[in-house]
């Protein structure tokens, strides 16, 4: 009995400490979904004046804050793509064959996962003016590829560590050369790795504030356009943009999520 | 017969190895390595009268870093990072540990809702926190609007609010690698543990922490050496009152345009992040577990 009732309060310290971190986590985007029907008009918007959904609306008037939004987008899935098809080919190259200098460019792979950002930033910032690259959109693509290609290449490499190489030699025994061997058979396997290393390179892209901070020239992103606001108070209108995002991005999760169950289930 | 054999060997292996690893390689060495070393270089370059760089070498950048206003902010962005560190482990281990022992079809519920806050930009969500503890805050409207205070608290711009912003960024890079080590822990370890006597307590320290170490080791270099560099967060909600490194070289690189000074504060923070590296490493960490 007394075992019992200790094994509940254990249970219910748990799931108290767990609300409490998710109510942590939650709590500035609470702020900014609320802000964003705030009715206030005075900077720094944050005391509140009524509710109101003009922000909604006045948000497809702020062109260049949609403009810096449709940068991001750019930005992100051209570094995505060149990412996962560079880092793709990298870890299955890296994983096949044997060639000098293997060990150097591995290390160099893990510098961006561990080093700050800002020195990465910096570096580039240098070596762009170094050799007159003028900055803005190439630029950020750059870095953007860059920083990405090793969470992609780590992705695939954890889905190669299991792959069974014998049935690519299969294929070609069969008579199948080797592209036709690459694409029916191992960018299939692959996929779930690949995938995922292209989903985890979209995140980092569109989150990044730090590198493209130093970067960007005069092609603001969405991350640039709050952080230039900050300073004065970030109008309602960017929580408004902020709220459609993540209310895009929940359905999208929703939709995937529910897609991958029933898939499985048929299985 | 020889010639034959090196041109099979090269359509074996050297093309498609060629093909594959080309790019990555050529990305990695044009815009990782050569702009590392030319940061190393330009530590010890100078500047001259109208603040252009030149290439006349010189140790003065580093003899500037010893600078008693600025080893105070190095001393003050380790003891922020280290706080950061702890307080994320504190809060993340019990916080994984739950979550990873759900058993029920919630868990994967409760794992994203760990990730979903952070697609939302980090940037947004700090100034989140800013309108959440303002003056005109949220906090001082509940204290105001209960008579508890009659003038609004200031809680912005305070070491303890950039070290709530930088464990806010950063906690994820904690509770992933923790939910992971947790995940795979063999639950009938636990069970020998108790049936042989142990008390929980000791099944924790002497089964289950050494079996999680490895979470708890790779989180805090995600959380620690970031730290050192995360100028948004004490920009944002510091204000002035809590820099990191990152702020002081982010100065120079834009309001103050002493680009070697930038570089030379830069080495050290890539010094200091192979100094931890290494020690993970002798930890018996795996690096590859960092970046997934």
């Amino acid at each position: 009995m007394k075992r019992q009732s200790r094994i509940k309060a254990k249970k219910g310290f748990s799931i108290g400490f767990c609300a409490l971190v998710y109510t942590f986590l939650f709590m500035p985007i609470l702020v900014i979904v609320v802000n964003s029907f705030n009715a206030t008009t005075t900077k720094p918007y944050m005391s509140w004046k009524g509710f109101t959904f003009d922000w909604y609306q006045k948000l497809w008037e702020n062109t260049s804050l949609l403009g810096a939004f449709g940068n991001t987008m750019i930005i992100a899935i051209i570094s995505t793509i060149l990412a996962t098809i560079i880092g793709t080919l990298g870890a299955i190259g890296m994983y096949k064959y044997k060639f000098k200098g293997k060990k150097v460019i591995d290390a160099l792979l893990y510098i961006p996962v561990v080093i700050p950002e800002i020195v990465l930033g910096i570096a580039l910032l240098t070596i762009f003016a170094k050799v007159n690259i003028p900055r803005g959109m190439i630029t950020l693509i750059l870095a953007h590829v860059t920083f990405c290609i090793p969470f992609v290449i780590f992705n695939v490499r954890a889905r190669l560590s299991g792959y069974d190489g014998s049935i690519e030699e299969a294929s070609m025994d069969l008579g199948a050369n080797r592209l036709v061997t690459f694409f029916e058979i191992t960018l299939p396997v692959l996929a779930p790795g690949i995938l995922g290393g292209a989903l985890l390179a979209f995140t980092l892209s569109i989150d990044d504030v730090i590198i493209s901070y130093f970067v960007y020239g005069q092609t603001k992103t969405y991350p640039l356009k709050v952080m230039e606001s900050v300073k004065s108070g970030v109008s309602p209108d960017v929580n408004a943009l902020s709220t459609l995002i993540l209310i895009g991005t929940i359905i999208f999760v929703v939709i995937t999520q529910c897609d991958w169950s029933s898939k499985k289930k048929a299985k | 017969m020889s010639r034959k054999k090196s041109k099979h060997e090269f359509r074996a292996n050297t093309l498609p190895a060629m093909l594959t690893v080309g790019p990555v390689t050529l990305i990695m060495i044009l815009l990782i390595a050569v702009p590392l070393l030319y940061v190393a270089v330009m530590s010890v370059c100078s500047l001259d009268e109208y603040y252009n760089v030149t290439f006349k070498f010189t140790l003065s950048n580093y003899t500037r870093l010893l600078n008693a206003d600025y080893i105070k902010i190095y001393i003050q962005s380790i003891v922020i990072a280290l706080v950061t560190t702890v307080l994320c482990i504190l809060i993340g281990y019990p916080f994984a540990y739950f979550i990873a022992r759900t058993k029920s079809k919630k868990k994967k519920i409760l794992y994203m809702l760990v990730i979903i806050p952070f697609w939302t930009n980090s940037l947004i969500r700090i100034y989140g926190w800013r309108s959440f503890l303002g003056t005109s805050g949220w906090i001082n409207s509940i204290l105001q609007g209960l008579h508890i205070v009659n003038e609004p608290v200031d809680l912005l711009y305070k070491q303890g609010t950039t070290i709530l912003g930088m464990v806010y960024c950063l906690i994820p890079f904690m509770i992933l690698p923790l939910y992971t080590a947790i995940e795979k822990l063999d639950t009938s370890l636990l069970e020998a543990s108790s049936d042989l006597g142990a008390r929980p307590s000791s099944t924790f320290f002497e089964v289950i922490l050494p079996l999680t170490s490895s979470g708890i080791f790779s989180g805090s270099l995600m959380v620690f050496i970031p730290c050192l560099g995360y100028f948004f967060v004490s920009d944002i909600l510091g204000g002035g009152n809590s820099d990191v490194i990152g702020n002081l070289i982010e100065r120079q690189f834009q309001s103050g345009n002493n680009w070697p000074l930038g570089a030379a504060l830069s080495i050290i923070l890539i010094i200091v992040t192979l100094i931890l590296v290494k020690i993970y490493q002798k930890l018996g960490g795996d690096m590859d577990s960092l970046g997934v």
